[in-house]
């Protein structure tokens, strides 16, 4: 019936590094293709003279002065680390772009 | 079959602003980790990224300096991945709206020529974290993480391994004259990646490409490309394919190896960054910039040749860095004979420099009046050229003013005529002998009378001036 396939839900869920359990992946399914119907409608609407909006504020070029400002003390940055070692954050290990 | 090679270049320069490219936070290289960082670049929830004026200032000279069509309006966007050197799990980066595009590097070819190679695209983007692995777990340092960085992407239009080195030495040339970055490979403030295939002599269809990371040197990017060449010609000779992939250079075994690549395709799903506004960039402001650009390093070379007279060579080494460039002007402007200058500057300046352990001539507290009084020491014959040289190498050594040197030393030689000729006097009655000789006919005597005059001056007499005297005085 729907665009959605059983594989799309895992793809889009391995791709955000969510784990779902068997009984969710069918209700996800579902709902991922009701939200497309819905936003479908949009192809109605004539966009032949509409640019391509990216922002909606009508604001452009905010800058900042290239002006140094204080950092956060080392101990502050490290506070919440689940792993630390000396002043890294330590994680698993990672090779050659590969997680393990 | 006969081959012909395609290599297309990505170089990631860190622009050289005092902060981050969206945060406040310090770009300095080396310090403590984690101890430039922010809720902004560590990717907590809530915060604001603001663009630094600096980064765009710095990369549209870039992007004007190599001939690229600046867009109007530019945005940036959010490509996904996770990676731990990533803390927000997306960098900041533009996709569809980069600054800049179509631009053109020229390079000299191994022919003698001059080639164009077009480059695709200039954007501006952050950079990561550092990652330290350590046999258990891997170490994050987020200082690096922010830090500007500007993505110069060329056109497939290199066709070997030299040219490859020879883009990457022109395009470093032309942004160290820009002063926007430290173009240091070493320290990781130019990086390049570089994308290679073969196809059989004339064919117009494209191989299957080879991207090749981890080369941390212009040499080891000829080298890494040569031995990609020599890899993907035996599969392709063998009637094997060559897999797309991302291989690293190692440089001790000096091979490529694969990268044990990932299962899935990289799926960035990049969409517009919404905590940043779009940017206009007006032609007023690309006016101001490029009328801003300084002699870019080939413009340089052709005035060095043309007006004012050096050699092809010698141009092109004394404009292959900027300090060097505008030392020699520094110079020339004193001092009316560049090719004496260029010598000097090419030979035993540089060779004191390097022993100095100085990598640049901006670093040496020599300036160009100091030394050009120096050559003006040897025109008026108060220092020899052989003095020159070793008081040359001790000032920039020590740091010293070579003037001083020389009084400090007493070195100065000795070219004041009636006290040489008292010299010369006293010489020739104290060898009588020797005078007799010459006049007998031996003239290669008169070399063991300038030899006493030099002795009795500890060497400080003017020898050509001693030996014009005696030869005056012998001869009447």
């Amino acid at each position: 019936m729907g665009i959605i396939k059983k594989k799309d839900v895992l793809y889009v869920a391995s791709l955000a590094r969510i784990k779902l359990a068997d009984g969710q992946i069918e209700g996800f399914t579902g709902q991922l293709d009701s939200i497309l119907d819905y936003i479908k409608q949009l192809d109605e609407v004539d966009t032949e003279s509409v640019q391509p909006t990216s922002h909606v504020l009508p604001m452009v070029n905010v800058f900042r002065k290239d002006d140094v400002k204080p950092s956060l003390p080392q101990e502050k940055v490290l506070e919440n680390a689940p792993g630390k070692e000396g002043y890294f954050f330590k994680v698993p290990k990672v090779i050659d772009g590969a997680e393990k | 079959m006969k081959y012909d090679i395609v290599i297309g270049l990505e170089v990631h320069l860190q622009l050289n602003t005092k902060t981050k490219i969206f945060c406040g936070c310090s770009t300095t290289f080396g310090n403590s980790p984690n101890s430039q960082t922010c809720p902004v670049c560590l990717g907590f929830p809530g915060v604001l990224p603001v663009f630094n004026k600096g980064v765009l200032d710095l990369s549209l000279r870039s992007a004007l300096a190599l001939g690229c069509t600046v867009s109007k309006f530019i945005k940036f966007d959010r490509k996904n991945y996770f990676y731990p050197d990533l803390p927000k799990n997306f960098q900041i980066s533009q996709y569809d709206l980069p600054l800049a595009k179509d631009g053109l590097l020229e390079i000299d070819v191994e022919d003698g020529s001059r080639k164009r190679i077009r480059i695709r695209r200039v954007h501006m983007e952050e950079d990561a974290g550092k990652l330290v692995h350590e046999k258990e777990a891997s170490l994050v340092d987020f200082n690096r993480c922010g830090t500007p960085l500007l993505e110069i992407v060329s056109e497939p239009d290199i066709n070997s391994p030299e040219e490859a080195y020879r883009y990457l030495t022109a395009l470093k040339e032309i942004l160290r004259y820009l002063e926007v970055s430290d173009c240091n490979m070493e320290e990781g403030s130019l990086r390049c990646d570089a994308n290679i295939s073969l196809k059989p002599k004339g064919s117009e269809e494209l191989g299957t490409k080879a991207e090749v990371k981890n080369v941390n040197s212009f040499k080891a990017v000829r080298g890494a490309l040569s031995y990609e060449v020599q890899r993907q010609e035996e599969l392709l000779s063998n009637s094997e394919r060559v897999v797309q992939e991302t291989r690293l250079w190692d440089p001790d075994k000096e091979v490529t190896v694969s990268m044990r690549s990932k299962e899935e395709a990289h799926d960035y799903r990049y969409f517009p960054e919404p905590d940043l506004v779009p940017f206009v960039i007006t032609d007023k402001t690309i006016q101001e910039v490029r009328s801003a650009l300084p002699e870019l390093p080939q413009a340089k070379r052709a005035r060095f040749i043309k007006e004012i007279g050096l050699s092809e060579y010698d141009a092109g080494v004394i404009t292959s860095e900027k300090e060097m460039a505008d030392y020699f002007e520094g110079c020339i402007k004193l001092y009316d004979k560049p090719k004496v200058v260029a010598n000097w500057l090419m030979g035993d300046f540089t060779a004191a420099l390097k022993e100095k352990g100085l990598e640049s001539i901006s670093q040496c507290e020599m300036d160009p009046a100091d030394f050009i009084g120096m050559l003006k020491m040897i025109d008026d014959g108060s220092i020899s050229g052989k003095m020159a040289k070793s008081i040359l190498a001790e000032a920039i050594q020590e740091g010293k003013a070579p003037k001083d040197l020389v009084s400090a030393k007493g070195l100065t030689q000795i070219s004041d005529k009636p006290q040489l000729e008292d010299l010369v006097g006293k010489a020739m009655e104290e060898n009588g002998e020797v005078v007799e000789e010459y006049r007998r006919g031996k003239k290669g005597a008169i070399a063991y009378l300038v030899g006493q005059v030099m002795q009795k001056t500890k060497g400080k007499a003017n020898p050509k001036l001693v030996n014009e005297i005696l030869r005056k005085k012998l001869e009447g």
